[in-house]
């Protein structure tokens, strides 16, 4: 099913056309109303006038997170504060989350994507969608909300927790399909079995899964134990939420919305395209937005991108999976988190020295996080109860910047591996690739 | 009259106690009481050493976490109620306890004693005719 036929079977050349107009526009907004942006295209020598079309990306200047932590909270807003109608904010950044600003257009747009999302994994208005993204800050819950609304389907707002009561509505109000984390999907699945119902007690035919990397080894557990067809959805806070790209029902790669957000696929270093096909960093710039457009965003996850018209019947560029990231970020329970964040709460703990390790691992389905600190002597005592709660201070302390719990371990002194130069301080043994 | 302990950090992974008393052997120091009181993660070892100064070197020099605590060591009579009437004393003095743990001090039975205030402890038991021991009285025995 394909909800807006024009926008997403478009010849790519009446395509290139309206991405061109559309930038256009995009930069002279960003010139005129960023003083950011104006202060780098002015030491970059490009006048706004200059941009024709988006053969030029490549010329212009990307953005980062840093930059957006940087300007924090308003400071990348492209309109007076009295057009913005919703502020969104990504979870766990040092201390500061990254802001997203949105205007009635804004939404509008969203919900657009979002609709375009759903009909692509077949779902319509006779469903029953249950969102059990959390609903708050995060994009998750409303994006996908607004979405579900705008098909007509029935929306159950469940958000996240509370595991037995969503299976138990679940099963009473006859939800059609899920909206959440792969993971959340299966620990839902693993809870049934525990519970001892069969997932043919429930009437699921679709999952939306996003927010964090999966395996298609995941795809086919989870669709194995809830019956129903698992579909990968991608999107991010800064670009504007779920429903950026998404897979259609032939699985073959997550079709990016490409007259709102411009894709490129560059080199990390030299932040220039690289050949057709060939893995690099995925970018984002996005021509529609109003509230917080953002050039070249750099999303840092590596990907490769095909742009063949699908069996489905869009032309839009595709994602193929995601193969890692250029930075060191990790995601855990769908919460960003680097690894400097912990060091620098250890930092400011004078009890703790900034030697650690973080152990990721996947148990039953849900993200674990253990933070292996080395005890020196200065803290160390002689009363396991002061270790105790060092071990809960610190555990205290990393939960209020991050948001997640993570377990402490304490170790020796000098156990944890230094090497020359980089010191290896994430052992990520969960299997988020095939 | 109060004994000097060695405290060791140990993470709960196989061979570390061993590497620790390997540790003495090689400078020839004798154990002569010793407790371990572990939790899920970690673990602390807590010896009377006849040597504590070398012990002491030799076990930071290895990399361990080691720190020395002041502990009280008393001698009880070995018999039922030997312990039980020490006790009352300590109660009565309103002294905490931290961890106790128990040795064989030639054939009678004594006890290290870590309770928030040491110096009264050996105090109040002194005071009620305890024996309590000196540093350097488990060295000659």
């Amino acid at each position: 099913m394909i909800w807006n036929e024009h926008a997403e079977c478009m010849d790519r050349e009446q395509l290139l056309k309206l991405q061109n107009e559309r930038l256009r526009n995009m930069v002279s907004r960003l010139y005129y109303n960023v003083p950011f942006y104006r202060k780098k295209f002015q030491e970059a020598g490009i006048d706004p006038g200059d941009i024709t079309g988006i053969h030029q990306l490549k010329d212009l200047p990307t953005t980062t997170k840093q930059d957006l932590r940087d300007n924090y909270p308003f400071g990348l807003f492209a309109v007076p504060q009295s057009e913005i109608v919703r502020l969104h904010a990504s979870s766990g950044t040092t201390g500061k989350p990254t802001v997203g600003g949105y205007t009635r257009a804004d939404l509008r747009t969203w919900s657009e994507v979002v609709a375009r999302s759903l009909y692509a994994a077949g779902v319509d208005k006779n469903d029953v969608v249950h969102v059990s993204y959390g609903y708050g800050l995060f994009t998750g819950g409303l994006g996908i909300h607004q979405g579900a609304q705008k098909i007509g389907a029935t929306v159950i707002p469940a958000s996240g927790g509370n595991t037995k009561k969503q299976l138990q509505i679940m099963h009473d109000f006859g939800s059609t399909v899920l909206a959440c984390t792969p993971s959340y999907a299966l620990y839902l699945a693993d809870t049934m079995k525990e519970l001892g119902m069969d997932p043919s007690e429930l009437k699921l035919r679709r999952g939306i899964f996003g927010a964090e990397p999966w395996t298609e080894e995941m795809r086919r557990e989870i669709e194995a134990k809830l019956h129903l067809k698992a579909l990968d959805i991608y999107g991010l806070t800064e670009v504007i939420g779920p429903g950026v790209a998404m897979e259609c029902e032939h699985q073959k790669g997550l079709h990016i919305f490409e007259d709102h957000f411009i894709p490129e696929i560059v080199d990390p270093n030299t932040l220039q395209p690289v050949p057709h096909g060939q893995v690099g960093e995925l970018l984002f710039t996005t021509v529609t937005k109003e509230g917080m457009p953002l050039l070249r965003y750099r999303t840092r996850d590596l990907t490769t991108m095909t742009v063949e018209k699908c069996a489905c019947g869009r032309t839009l560029a595709r994602l193929n999976k995601f193969l890692g990231r250029s930075d060191d970020m990790l995601i855990i329970r769908g919460v960003n988190v680097f690894p400097s964040q912990i060091e620098s709460v250890l930092l400011e703990m004078s009890e703790t020295e900034p030697h650690y390790q973080l152990i990721v691992d996947r148990v039953n389905n849900l993200d674990i996080l253990e933070i292996r600190v080395e005890v020196n002597e200065a803290f160390f005592s002689d009363e396991i109860r002061q270790m105790e709660n060092l071990a809960k201070k610190i555990k205290a302390n990393i939960e209020s910047v991050l948001g997640i719990s993570a377990k402490i371990k304490l170790v020796e002194p000098k156990t944890i591996e230094r090497s020359e130069g980089k010191a290896k301080r994430v052992i990520d043994l969960r299997k988020l690739v095939d | 009259m109060l004994l000097k302990q060695l405290s060791v950090f140990l993470e709960n992974k196989p061979g570390r106690i061993t590497q620790v008393t390997k540790a003495l052997d090689e400078i020839g120091v004798n154990i002569t009481a010793f407790n371990i009181a572990d939790t899920s993660e970690f673990g602390i070892l807590r010896m009377i050493v006849d040597n504590i100064d070398t012990a002491l070197q030799a076990l930071k020099a290895q990399g361990f976490s080691v720190r020395t605590t002041q502990v009280v060591g008393l001698v009880v009579p070995h018999q039922p109620g030997g312990m039980y009437q020490a006790l009352e004393h300590v109660d009565k003095a309103g002294i905490e306890i931290e961890y106790m743990y128990a040795f064989a001090y030639n054939s009678k039975a004594a006890v290290i004693i870590k309770a928030d205030d040491t110096q009264k402890l050996v105090e109040v038991l002194s005071g009620s005719g305890y024996h309590v021991l000196q540093e350097g009285e488990l060295i000659q025995d």
